[in-house]
C-alpha cells in the first residue's frame, strides 16, 4: 500500500466514542482529491465523537493537505465532535497556522421558510416601491422643468437640442421610410388575397391607410425610435455617469436634468410625429405601388384613400406619437442616469431602456385605444 | 500658510452610509483657508465618499458640512448654486465633457453663471489654460489629450469661476511619476499664488510629502479618522502602528 508518491488511509474504530484515522504518504492536490470523498464517506457513516488523526506517516503536505485537516475539523464541529491531530511534523504544523482562516466569513444563515418568504416579499416590495418613487419623482421633476422650458425658451440649450434632433430624427428618416414602404407593400399584398375573394380589391387601400394612420405608423416609428434613440440616450448618459461627467455637471451648478434630459425630451417629442408622417407617407406609397400592379389607376386609389380616411384618423395617430416620444426619451434618460458601476452597466442600461420603453409604448397605445373608443374617434 | 488662518470648511459629525452599509461614522475636521489638505487612507475606506459628501453629491445620514459658513448638506436651489459656484472639483477620471472642446468645457460654467460676452469668456478660458500650462490646446477635444493634460484641463475648468476651494479626487491616479510630480507642482503654485484652498484625496506618499500642509487618515475598520496633522510630524511621531507603517514603509520603499 505504501508507495513513494502515494497517500493512504486507514480507519479504525477504537471504542464507542473514539475512532482513529491514519493518514500517510504524500498529501498533495492529486492524492488528496482521490482520498477526499472516501474519508468523508467514512466520517459520515461512523460519526465519531472524538476523531484521532494520526499524521505521523505524512511525509509531504501542502495546501491541499491542510485543507483536508481544516475541513475535517469543521465537519467534526458540525457533528458536535472533536478532532485531535497527532504527530503532524512541525513544518506542516506551521503551514496549518498559516492557512487556518479562523472564523470563515459565512454567507448569512438562511432563515426558515416562513421567516424568509415574508421577509423577501417585504424587501422586494420596498425596493420596487423605492424604484417607483424615484421614477415618479423623476417624471414629475422632468415634467415641471419641461413645462418651464416651453415657457422660457431662452433657457433651452438649442445647439444640443438641434444636434440631438438631427441625430435621432433626420438620420432616421431613411430607415423609417423604408420600413413604412415595406409594411405598406406587405399589408397590401396580404389583404389583397382575402379581398379578391369578395371582388373588393379596391378596399385594400382603405384598410392599409386606416391601419397605418391609426396604429401601425405611430407604433412602428416609436419602436424604431426606442431601439435607435432611446438606447442611445441611455448609453450616452450612462457613459457620462460612469465618467463622473454627470457629477461634474451637478457640482458646476448645472442640473443634469435641464442639461441632458430636457433637450433630448424636446427633440424626441418633436421628431416622433414628423417621422411618423414619413412612415405613413411611404406606407401609402408602397400600397399604391402594389395596387397599380393589380391594374388600378393611381388617381382612383388616391380618391379612395381620401374617402376612407379623415383628419381624425391622421391626427388621432399623430397625437399618440407626442406621448410615445416623451416616453422614449424619458425612459432612456432615466435609465442612463440610473446606470450603476462596472463594465456591463452601460449595456444593461441601454437594454433596460429599450425593453421598458417598448412596454410603455404598448401600454400607452392601449390606453389611447380605450380613450379613443369612448370619445368615438 | 499661517496657523491661525480661519477655517473655510468645517465638517461636523457626519455619518455616511450607502443604504445600510455605514462607510464613515462621526467624522469631524476643519480645513483652513489657503491650506493644502489631504485625505488619505487605504482603498475602499471611504475617501471618495467623504469628498462627495463635501460637494453635495452624497447626502450624509447625519451631520453638517459648512463651506464658508453655509451648510451644503441642507442647501437647495439658489443657495446651493451659490455655494457650488465658490468651489471647483476635479474628478478622478477628469470628467471633461467628451462632446465639447476644452475651451467649451471651461466656458460652460461661465455661460451658466455670468453674462459675459463670448469673446470675454474665451479670453478667461485661455487665461485658465495658461495657468495650468495648456496654452494652445484649447480647441482640442478631450479625447485628443494625454492623461496628464486631461487632468490639467480639468483643473482649468475647476478654476473657471475663481473658486476659493478646489477638490481633487486622486489627481495622480493613472499618471506616470513625473507627470504626477508636475501636477503636484501646479497645485502648489496655485495654492501659493492664488491662495486657493485644496482638498485632495490621494494615497501617493510622494505626493503627500510634496504638497500636503495637513492630512487626515481614514480607517476602514473603525470608520473614523485615526490621525490628523502634518505628514512629516506623523511620520516621525505617530504612535499608531497603522499610521507609522503607512508613512514609513512606503517612504523606505520609494
Ligand atoms: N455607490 C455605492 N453604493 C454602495 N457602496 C458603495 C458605493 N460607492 C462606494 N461604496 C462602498 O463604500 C466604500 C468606500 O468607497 P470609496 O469612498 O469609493 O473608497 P475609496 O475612495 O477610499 O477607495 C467601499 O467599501 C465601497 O464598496
Ligand atoms: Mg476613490
Amino acid at each position: 500500500m505504501e508507495g513513494r508518491n502515494l497517500a493512504s488511509i486507514n480507519y479504525n474504530i477504537l471504542d464507542k466514542s473514539q475512532q482513529k484515522l491514519t493518514i500517510a504518504g504524500r498529501l498533495d492536490m492529486e492524492n488528496i482529491s482521490s482520498l477526499w470523498p472516501e474519508i468523508f464517506k467514512l466520517i459520515k457513516k461512523n460519526k465519531p465523537k472524538v476523531l484521532l488523526l494520526d499524521a505521523s506517516g505524512v511525509d509531504y503536505c501542502d495546501g491541499a493537505g491542510i485543507g483536508l485537516f481544516l475541513k475535517l475539523k469543521e465537519k467534526q464541529k458540525e457533528n458536535k465532535g472533536s478532532l485531535q491531530i497527532e504527530n503532524l511534523k512541525p513544518e506542516f504544523n506551521q503551514l496549518m497556522e498559516l492557512f487556518e482562516p479562523g472564523q470563515l466569513s459565512k454567507p448569512e444563515q438562511i432563515p426558515s421558510f416562513f421567516k424568509r418568504v415574508p421577509e423577501q416579499i417585504g424587501k422586494s416590495l420596498t425596493i420596487s416601491m423605492r424604484e417607483v418613487y424615484s421614477q415618479i419623482s423623476f417624471v414629475g421633476e422632468v415634467f415641471v422643468k419641461f413645462l418651464y422650458t416651453l415657457f422660457h425658451l431662452g433657457s433651452l440649450r438649442w445647439k444640443d437640442t438641434f444636434l440631438i434632433a438631427e441625430k435621432s430624427g433626420a438620420n432616421a428618416v431613411g430607415i423609417t421610410a423604408l420600413l413604412g414602404f415595406l409594411i405598406g407593400v406587405i399589408l397590401a399584398f396580404q389583404s389583397a388575397i382575402s379581398m379578391r375573394k369578395f371582388g373588393a380589391e379596391i378596399y385594400v387601400a382603405d384598410l392599409v391607410a386606416i391601419v397605418l394612420f391609426r396604429e401601425l405608423g405611430p407604433l412602428l416609428t416609436a419602436f424604431v425610435l426606442a431601439a435607435r434613440t432611446g438606447s442611445a440616450f441611455a448609453a450616452e448618459i450612462g457613459t457620462m455617469k460612469i465618467n463622473e461627467e454627470v457629477d461634474a455637471l451637478t457640482t458646476m451648478g448645472l442640473e443634469p436634468v435641464r442639461f441632458l434630459v430636457i433637450p433630448r425630451m424636446l427633440a424626441a417629442v418633436v421628431i416622433t410625429p414628423l417621422l411618423t408622417m414619413f412612415n405613413n407617407l411611404f406606407g401609402i406609397l408602397g400600397c399604391i405601388l402594389v395596387m397599380i400592379t393589380m391594374g388600378f389607376a393611381p388617381i382612383t386609389l388616391i380618391n379612395e384613400i381620401q374617402h376612407a380616411t379623415n383628419l381624425t384618423d391622421l391626427f388621432g395617430g399623430l397625437a399618440k406619437t407626442f406621448v410615445f416620444g416623451y416616453l422614449i426619451a424619458g425612459i432612456g434618460c432615466l435609465c442612463g442616469l440610473q446606470t450603476g458601476k462596472g463594465a456591463s452597466a452601460v449595456g444593461d442600461s441601454a437594454t433596460r431602456a429599450v425593453v421598458s420603453s417598448i412596454i410603455a409604448i404598448v401600454v400607452a397605445d392601449g390606453i389611447f385605444a380605450v380613450i379613443y373608443y369612448f370619445l368615438g374617434i | 500658510m499661517d496657523d491661525n488662518a480661519k477655517s473655510i470648511i468645517k465638517v461636523e459629525n457626519i455619518t455616511i452610509a450607502y443604504d445600510d452599509f455605514v462607510v464613515l461614522k462621526d467624522i469631524n475636521f476643519e480645513v483652513k483657508q489657503g491650506e493644502i489638505f489631504v485625505i488619505l487612507g487605504g482603498s475602499g475606506c471611504g475617501k471618495s465618499t467623504l469628498l462627495k459628501s463635501m460637494i453635495s453629491l452624497i447626502k450624509p445620514v447625519t451631520g453638517k458640512v459648512l463651506i464658508d459658513g453655509k451648510d451644503i448638506v441642507t442647501a437647495q436651489g439658489n443657495e446651493l448654486r451659490d455655494i457650488l459656484s465658490g468651489i471647483g472639483v476635479m474628478y478622478q477620471n477628469s470628467a471633461l465633457f467628451g462632446s465639447m472642446n476644452i475651451i467649451e468645457n471651461i466656458c460652460l460654467v461661465l455661460e451658466e453663471f455670468t453674462n459675459l460676452p463670448k469673446d470675454a469668456m474665451e479670453l478667461i478660458a485661455n487665461m485658465r489654460l495658461k495657468v495650468v500650462g495648456l496654452e494652445g490646446a484649447g480647441y482640442k477635444m478631450p479625447s485628443e489629450l494625454s492623461g496628464g493634460m486631461k487632468k490639467r484641463a480639468a483643473i482649468a475648468r475647476a478654476m473657471a469661476l475663481d473658486p476659493k476651494i478646489i477638490f481633487l479626487d486622486e489627481p495622480g491616479a493613472g499618471l506616470d511619476p513625473i507627470t504626477s510630480a508636475q501636477l503636484d507642482e501646479l497645485i502648489r503654485k496655485l495654492s501659493r499664488s492664488l491662495n486657493i484652498t485644496f482638498v485632495i484625496v490621494t494615497h501617493e506618499l510622494d505626493s503627500i510629502f510634496a504638497i500636503a500642509d495637513r492630512v487626515i487618515m481614514l480607517d476602514k475598520e473603525t470608520k473614523s479618522i485615526i490621525a490628523t496633522g502634518n505628514p512629516n510630524e506623523l511620520r516621525d511621531k505617530s504612535t499608531n502602528p497603522w499610521v507609522k507603517q503607512f508613512f514609513n514603509r512606503q517612504a523606505v520603499e520609494k
